[in-house]
């Protein structure tokens, strides 16, 4: 069985986002960018698989400008059998992703898509939910476990209050949630080999992908600062100021 | 576990200017004689880039000659200097003194020594250059015969007490005929080779400052790009050595800093402290109105300059940039000088490596290389004016002005430097300094401050500041010098806390921004850096 797994380029997770000035965005200029964490724990749960005997290969694709190359190398070195890049220096948002990963897949046919469950960056997790509706599979998302048995997958998701355990028919999608796996560091002999695997690079339009935003961004603000406490003298100053100030009683 | 191992001809340790420059000159020599050399770069930051702090204003000699066609390629030098104002600071007045001859900057640019780096990178990447961000060299590595062999990368996934965890990676052996140390100022490596091949002997001690720096954007009607402003005197007392600086540059960019002479005597001195209020100067506070800061990160810088520098060869290796000590200091710059070494050290080498089998050879021809150039006149001229700030700042001032004038750098004695963690006066015969509270728009607190620099280190990891003798914090730090480390620590590394009565010393490792200072200026040398796991530390942006 084939895995392909989506990695997204993101702003670190170290990095404290700021707003630009205008409100325009986030300030990227010169920022660390890195792998969105949650699509790391997709590479390694797919690596995992793989190592089981329950993967054949791994395809690793990303969707962004040609800086995506070094997001999907990290995925290689990792130990991705492959990459695939969708260049575009536009906007994308999840539906248009989600769409141009359906393209791949119709294109690669493999029996299983690994996601993270959201990017760090916008917190949208609807990407994978997306991409089931568009191809018609089953959906396990926010996995905190994952079984591959013959024709089927366990996933095991963190829910509210605990973790439903459900039984999906392949060919599936996992969207991976924190505690799937912790990654393995990635080492210095595999980033070198990382560099001679294949990188095949095709634009939205080579996938017949009409990518145009639909949702438009209005302002990005910093949160109100937080006012500061005050100190109170008694129960009855307490519930006083809860009552006619905090107006939560 | 067996360590894997790789082979090449150069290994350069540090991606800043020096290592870059070197690696970058070795592969265009590489490329003009047609013949093949693999260099291998590893940065101990996330990314090239993420660990540099400068001002910074860069002269751009060494780059002229390194890429003579740098503005083509698109380097980020984009604001030149246009105005060099210099003020002598009270504590409530400020007086316009002529700028020094060696801070004019005619010709310079403000730039992000960062972003700078980020884009040599580039350059280096594309001339064939293997860059490994993200792995710190832990390990000088030898030959039976006592040359240097190469460097071994930290082990990933050790726990705290360094056992082999679940997630663990063995370092790597990075063998060259040649490795190349441009770690910067402190280099934890370098200071292990100062002693293996006794390189500082009959050289003076190298001497420091420590650069506190903070990024912002002020208001548009505040800022004039191209503007330098530097200061003395206030808030450093008359025999501190320690100044400003204040460059406006790009979009709405101020960079602004305060550097303060590691061989400050007062243990309550506080240079994160000073810097906090020297911004609430009169002259300077009005420019920071309805301003935001961005960034914010420290770093020490070597000051020793001409009488300092370091036997710079040895078996198999040698010392490139401010791990070495090139800083210019009355120009304080250094980045020139460093990329110079670097351009200098990779043309020895590569002649080393032409000529035999470079492995264990010492690239004796650097050192005479680098005296016959601009570098080796430019630090000669200017080598006593830090040392002359041992008389207080305004004998220094008339004294550098005779130097510079009168004998034109070439006067027929040296000053000498004496070691900054043995200046430290016992707290009780010092005063304690009133540091005022920050007020969280222009001044601020440190853990604040720190989250500004966006580091971080994986915090299962055993600890990196390591104390040769547990008890000395406690026995010798607090009891006589009033725990300087909590002080002169700009990212809250050391706090000592209360534990059942008694003051202990805590380490916030995951706090600190490599700067070094701590492993300067322990009084008893009792706190040794060491590399923490690869890509921890600061991801400093446009710093």
């Amino acid at each position: 069985m084939k895995i392909l797994v989506a990695v997204k380029r993101a702003i670190d997770y170290n990095v404290k986002a700021r707003p630009k000035s205008d409100g325009t965005g986030v300030d990227l200029a010169n920022v660390k960018m890195s792998m969105n964490p949650f699509d790391e724990i997709a590479v390694e749960e797919a690596l995992r698989l793989q190592e089981a005997g329950k993967a054949t290969e791994i395809v690793a694709l990303s969707i962004g400008p040609a800086a995506c190359q070094e997001t999907l190398r990290t995925a290689m070195a990792m130990g991705a059998d492959r990459g695939i890049l969708v260049q575009t220096d536009g906007e994308v948002q999840p539906l248009a992703v989600a769409k141009l990963i359906k393209a791949l897949v119709d294109k690669e046919q493999p029996g299983m898509v690994i996601l993270g469950k959201q990017a760090i960056d916008d917190d949208s997790n609807q990407t994978g939910q997306m991409l089931a509706g568009l191809l018609g599979w089953s959906i396990g998302t926010f996995a905190a476990r994952v079984e591959v048995g013959e024709g089927h997958v366990k996933v095991a998701r963190e829910v509210d209050g605990g973790i439903q355990t459900i039984d999906l028919k392949l060919p599936a999608i996992v969207t991976a949630d924190l505690r799937l796996n912790e990654p393995r560091y990635v080492k210095l002999p595999n980033i070198m080999k990382a560099k001679k695997k294949p990188l095949d690079i095709v634009s939205p339009a080579d996938l017949g992908v009409d990518i145009t935003p639909r949702l438009k961004l209005v302002k990005v603000s910093e949160p109100a600062a937080r006012a500061g406490g005050v100190k109170v003298a008694d129960v009855a100053e307490l519930v006083a100021k809860l009552r006619s100030e905090a107006k939560v009683i | 576990m067996e360590r894997e191992s790789m082979e090449f001809d150069v290994v350069v340790v540090g991606g800043g200017p020096s290592g870059l420059a070197t690696a970058i000159r070795l592969r265009q020599l590489a490329a003009e004689h047609d013949v093949e050399v693999s260099v291998c770069l590893i940065e101990k930051g996330s990314e090239i880039g993420a660990h540099i702090l400068s001002g910074a204003v860069i002269q751009p000699t060494a780059l002229n000659e390194l890429f003579p066609d740098w503005k083509e390629r698109g380097a980020p030098l984009k604001t030149a200097v246009t105005e060099d104002r210099f003020l002598f600071l009270t504590e409530q007045k400020s007086f316009r003194l002529p700028t020094p001859p060696q801070m004019h900057n005619h010709g310079n640019y403000i730039v992000s020594l960062g972003n700078v780096c980020r884009w040599l990178g580039q350059q280096a990447e594309a001339l064939g250059v293997d860059i490994y961000p993200g792995f710190a060299a832990a390990e000088v590595l030898y030959h039976g015969d006592g040359s240097v062999k190469g460097v071994a990368t930290g082990d990933m996934g050790r726990t705290k007490e360094g056992e082999e965890g679940p997630n663990f990676a063995p370092g790597m052996e990075l063998h060259a005929k040649q490795t190349i140390f441009a770690e910067g100022c402190r280099g934890s490596l370098t200071k292990t080779l100062f002693e293996r091949f006794d390189l500082r002997e009959g050289v003076d001690p190298q001497v420091y400052g420590i650069g506190i720096k903070e990024l912002w954007e002020i208001k548009p009607e505040h800022h004039q790009p191209g503007l330098t402003l530097h200061t003395a005197g206030w808030p450093m007392d008359m025999k501190t050595y320690g100044g400003s600086f204040l460059y406006h540059f790009e979009e709405n960019l101020v960079s602004v800093g305060f550097v303060v002479g590691l061989n400050y005597e007062n243990p309550y001195l506080s240079p994160f402290e000073e810097m906090q209020r020297y911004k609430m100067h009169p002259a300077i506070r009005g420019m920071f109105e309805g301003g935001r800061r961005l960034a914010y990160g420290a770093r020490a810088i070597s000051a020793g300059g001409y009488q300092s520098i370091p036997k710079l060869t040895f078996p198999g290796g040698l010392l490139v940039g401010d791990c070495a000590g090139f800083l210019n200091v009355p120009k304080i710059k250094g980045s020139h000088t460093a990329m110079k070494s670097g351009m200098t050290a990779a043309e020895a080498i590569f002649q080393l490596l032409q000529a035999e089998d470079a492995t264990g050879k010492e690239a004796v021809d650097y050192p005479h290389r680098l005296k016959t150039t601009w570098l080796w006149d430019e630090l000669y001229r200017v080598r006593n004016i830090k040392p002359s700030f041992h008389w207080g700042l305004l004998p220094a001032m008339a004294y550098s002005a005779v130097d510079t004038y009168l004998f034109r750098g070439k006067a027929p004695w040296t000053l000498h430097h004496t070691p900054d963690h043995e200046a430290l006066k016992p707290a009780a015969q010092c005063a304690p300094i009133e540091y005022p509270k920050p007020d969280g728009v222009l001044t601020f607190d440190r853990l604040s401050s720190v989250f500004l620099s966006n580091t971080n280190h994986e915090e299962e990891q055993p600890c990196h500041l390591t104390l040769k003798d547990s008890t000395v914090p406690e026995r010798l730090n607090l009891a006589i010098y009033a725990g300087p480390e909590q002080r002169y620590c700009p990212a809250g590394v050391y706090e000592f806390v209360d534990q059942g009565g008694q003051q202990k010393l805590r380490i916030n490792a995951q706090n600190c921004v490599h700067c070094k200072t701590c492993d300067i200026k322990d009084p008893s040398q009792n706190i040794n850096w060491v590399t923490p796991e690869g890509g921890g530390g600061p991801n400093y942006p446009n710093m």
